[in-house]
């Protein structure tokens, strides 16, 4: 989803080829990506480009005439750099955790890993927006798009466990940005809605599970 | 006016020394501080209280942590010396194999040197892995930034110099001439770069920590 919003947000015209990969990797895939063999990958005149942030990265540095992805100013590029990584290497993992817990003190302590993960991003989202409406400022950025793609997955998490994680009482400023992140023409048409993502997530758990 | 730089670090950790290194490749002059783990310092956990770890760079005041972004940092900040290609897709290869070598190869490679008897043989084989790509990657360039040290060299520098030896102490042959030829000399010829060996710490300073870790893990 990453790479698609930044596709988007340069008005990029690409081909989406779905990997059905709770079945089987394609030959393409394979190939293009043999070292990890996982999505997203770009191929951009015949060149693949892998992992999702590098990804955006990519787009933003050929496509450079499009809106800005990543800040001008190295110190805020370095703030959006460090909130991602952080998202990816600490936040997502207690989600990933969540996912697989089987027992509920499991669960809860992925819960509670996660508040506190949003109660830092509640932070940086003031830091970096500065009072504007994204992480990025007047339009949306790195971060946003960083962010913003587990939005579908925070929803489902949401509705099946009854928690509000983005809520008004700790994170008022990121629940008001989930809306407005949401509801972006880049953004729109490409979360999933909650249900159908409930119903992959369901699959792709047992799957996992039975790989274990 | 004064351009004020200022690195907290550890001496002997790669991830600090790999600041060092970007840092000198510039010319940047900047103040260094040591840091103790065991008493971290309150400075380095007001610069960097989500991880509370080192390396952090403060520039003119401004607090800069995670070693990559660290050093796309200063590679956007002073232009000599770039340590990253010019060319859009060329960098998108090179941030590859900096992550690919942060997430996959440097652990697997600490594992492999510190696992457990059982577990030893399995570690060795991932680790294995990772030297291989790496190889396949290096091909008939002198350095992963090709004629000139790169980001992915610097990076790289705990395969090229802490893992030596690191393998020495626990009597792993995970990188040798014989298994790994093309890595092994770019090794050798990294870690003969002038700045790079000005830059790393002592090599007895390394074994002696490390035979101190396995003697404290019998």
């Amino acid at each position: 989803m990453r790479a698609r919003i930044a596709l988007n947000i340069k008005s990029v015209d690409y081909e989406f080829q779905e990997e059905n990969w709770l079945v089987s990797k394609s030959e393409l895939l394979l190939k293009s990506n043999p070292i990890h063999k996982k999505v997203p990958v770009l191929i951009h005149a015949d060149n693949p480009v892998c992992e999702s942030l590098i990804i955006v990265q990519y787009i933003d540095e050929v496509w450079s005439s499009g809106p800005s992805i990543l800040p001008s100013d190295p110190y805020d590029r370095a703030t959006s750099r460090f909130w991602s990584a952080y998202i990816d290497d600490k936040w997502f993992p207690s989600m990933i955790a969540f996912f697989f817990a089987q027992e509920e003190d499991a669960k809860k302590a992925a819960i509670a890993q996660m508040e506190e993960g949003l109660v830092l991003l509640e932070e940086a989202f003031g830091k970096c927006s500065k009072g504007k409406a994204f992480f990025g400022g007047d339009r949306i950025g790195f971060l946003d798009i960083a962010f913003g793609c587990f939005l579908g997955s925070l929803r489902v998490i949401e509705k099946a466990d009854g928690i509000k994680l983005l809520n008004e009482t700790k994170t008022p400023s990121l629940l008001k940005w989930a809306d407005r992140f949401s509801s972006d023409t880049a953004v729109k048409e490409l979360i999933p809605d909650t249900d159908t993502l409930a119903e992959f997530g369901e699959k792709l758990q047992a799957k996992m599970i039975a790989n274990k | 006016m004064a351009e004020e730089v200022k690195l907290f670090g550890i001496r002997g950790s790669p991830f600090s020394h790999r600041i060092e290194i970007a840092l000198k490749l510039k010319g940047v002059s900047y103040e260094y501080i040591e840091e103790d783990l065991q008493n971290k310092s309150p400075l380095l956990l007001k610069y960097n209280p989500v991880h509370k770890k080192i390396p952090v760079l403060l520039h003119n005041g401004k607090p800069i942590a995670e070693s990559i972004v660290i050093l796309e940092y200063i590679e956007e900040t002073w232009k000599t010396n770039p340590i990253l290609p010019a060319d859009p897709y060329e960098r998108a290869i090179a941030r590859f194999w900096a992550k690919f070598l942060d997430d996959k190869c440097m652990l697997a490679a600490w594992n492999a040197c510190w696992a457990k008897e059982k577990e030893r043989e399995k570690a060795m084989e991932e680790a294995s892995e990772g030297l291989k790509t790496l190889e396949g990657e290096l091909k008939d360039k002198k350095f992963f930034g090709g004629d000139k040290v790169g980001m992915v060299d610097i990076v790289a520098t705990f395969i090229a110099f802490w893992l030596t030896a690191v393998q020495e102490v626990v009597g792993a042959d995970l990188l040798t001439p014989e298994k790994f030829p093309i890595l092994f000399k770019w090794s050798e010829d990294l870690v003969g770069c002038p700045i790079i060996k000005e830059n790393l710490p002592p090599r007895d300073l390394l074994t002696a920590n490390f035979r101190a870790r396995l003697e404290s893990s019998k």
